[in-house]
């Protein structure tokens, strides 16, 4: 009975959001990401599922909390694949793939040490060059790092 | 943020490139007059270089403008520890114009997103210096009387010299031929390259700097090749004469061909090429001057012209 019940509490949400199809080696960057270390909901992480386009996946589910989609897009700079699922009342009322946006403020630090962004107290930013792999410049210095590699603030 | 600012060449579109060289063509024919009159100019050189603030100061000098600043950053209140944003915002209510060379790549760029003042960027570390860019141009243009169509080779430091980064950049719009002469470790970066292909530039790539590509060339670029660029001595031992320029190299050469170098120059021009008519790179300097002069009455959103 006991092992149905912990089942239960990683499957079933009531409200929240479900995010999908994440690559296994991404998914901890992601959970920064959409800043889920300071969380106070329940956030149930699984890791190297199954997946048959992927090979092995991530999930993250998130009680009673929706992301704006600007929140949400960040998470397509490491993992374009992601799906994200919106949670109401148990039934699944949207899913969507995440779309990265043209330009990302003060979420991924520059990888150049002379950039002035890393030596100024101020927000960094980035645009985005390219889709498939996806690559980013910064905005200040002009060096540019795949989204695999970006160091997330 | 003033739309005047100019941080870098690919900011600015041909026809503002083609306004700038006509701007500064009337500056050669006219470098003396008092439209900067009243106006205060603020040169902030947190690294030093004297031969751009020389350039700078000269050509607000000769428009009768009038200069505040510093040459040093060890003189102002960055060595406190004040941010550069602030000492930007403070320096922005005495003047016009602020025109700044920074150690930190990106500084300009930021400088001109806390500033309703127009910022000119005078080189901002390894990133861009689109003053000296806008004066190879002009020297081009000048020397050559067009800027299309032209066979364009740069010889050298091709990984890390801004300079021909940029002007390749610059001359996008005007369908040249690149010739890329540099050894192995000193190659064009392929992020320009990739520019090239996208554009649809064509260009040719060598470690041979052969006759025939100087023969064939309109315009060849030199740049210095530097020691602490090589993570192996004995390539730089190797290498370092090979893309040395020598005066019988030019024998064959086109008549209107001219050799440029932003300076300084170490050995990569042999003393020999300096008498040559073909050698420019002496009043490729000069042209810094008007260029800047150019640059600087734009920003103010002054015509001469008028």
């Amino acid at each position: 009975m006991s092992t149905n019940k912990k089942e239960l509490a990683v499957a079933a949400l009531r409200n929240g959001t479900v995010i999908d199809r994440i690559p296994s080696s991404v998914l901890f960057q992601a959970v920064r990401l959409l800043g889920l270390e300071n969380s106070k909901c329940h956030v149930t992480i699984g890791n190297n599922l199954h997946s048959g386009k992927l090979g092995t996946k991530g999930i993250i589910k998130i009680a009673d909390t929706e992301f704006p989609e600007a929140v949400l897009n960040r998470i397509a700079l490491i993992a374009p694949t992601a799906v994200v699922n919106t949670i109401r009342d148990f039934e699944v009322v949207e899913k969507k793939t995440v779309k990265l946006p043209d330009t990302l403020s003060g979420i991924v630090k520059c990888s150049n040490p002379k950039c002035i962004s890393n030596n100024e107290p101020m927000a960094t930013k980035f645009e985005v060059i390219g889709h498939d792999p996806v690559m980013i410049r910064c905005h200040y210095c002009n060096h540019t790092v795949a989204g695999k590699d970006a160091q997330i603030l | 943020m003033s739309s005047n600012s100019l941080v870098s060449i690919s900011d600015i579109s041909r026809d503002e490139i083609l306004d700038l060289l006509d701007r500064a063509r009337y500056f050669e024919e006219n470098p003396n007059s008092k439209i900067l009159d009243g106006r205060v100019v603020a040169t902030l050189f947190f690294e030093p270089s004297t031969r751009t603030r020389l350039s700078f100061e000269t050509a607000v000098n000769r428009l009768g403008g009038r200069i505040i600043g510093f040459s040093d950053a060890n003189s102002t209140s960055t060595s406190k520890g004040e941010t550069l944003k602030d000492t930007i915002k403070m320096v922005a209510n005495y003047v016009d114009l602020i025109v700044m060379r920074h150690h930190l790549e990106g500084a300009a760029r930021y400088a001109t997103e806390v500033t309703d003042i127009p910022v000119i960027n005078a080189g901002d570390g390894a990133n861009q210096h689109p003053s000296q860019t806008m004066l190879d141009l002009y020297s081009i243009y000048k020397t050559q009387g067009r800027l299309n169509d032209l066979t364009i080779t740069m010889v050298g430091d091709l990984k890390y010299g801004r300079t021909v980064h940029s002007l390749l950049m610059a001359m996008q719009y005007f369908n040249p031929t690149f010739n890329f002469i540099a050894s192995k470790e000193l190659q064009m970066p392929e992020e320009y390259k990739e520019f090239c292909r996208e554009k649809g530039i064509k260009f040719t790539e060598s470690t041979d700097f052969s006759e025939d590509v100087i023969n064939a060339s309109d315009i060849i670029y030199m740049t210095r090749v530097q020691r602490e660029r090589f993570t192996d001595i004995m390539e730089y031992e190797r290498v370092k004469n090979l893309y040395t320029l020598h005066n019988s190299m030019l024998d064959n050469s086109k008549p209107t061909l001219k050799i440029l170098h932003p300076l300084p120059r170490v050995n990569e021009i042999d003393r020999d090429v300096d008498d040559n008519p073909k050698a420019y790179y002496f009043e490729q300097a000069r042209n810094g001057l008007f260029a800047r002069q150019a640059i600087i009455t734009r920003a103010l959103g002054i015509d001469p012209r008028k």
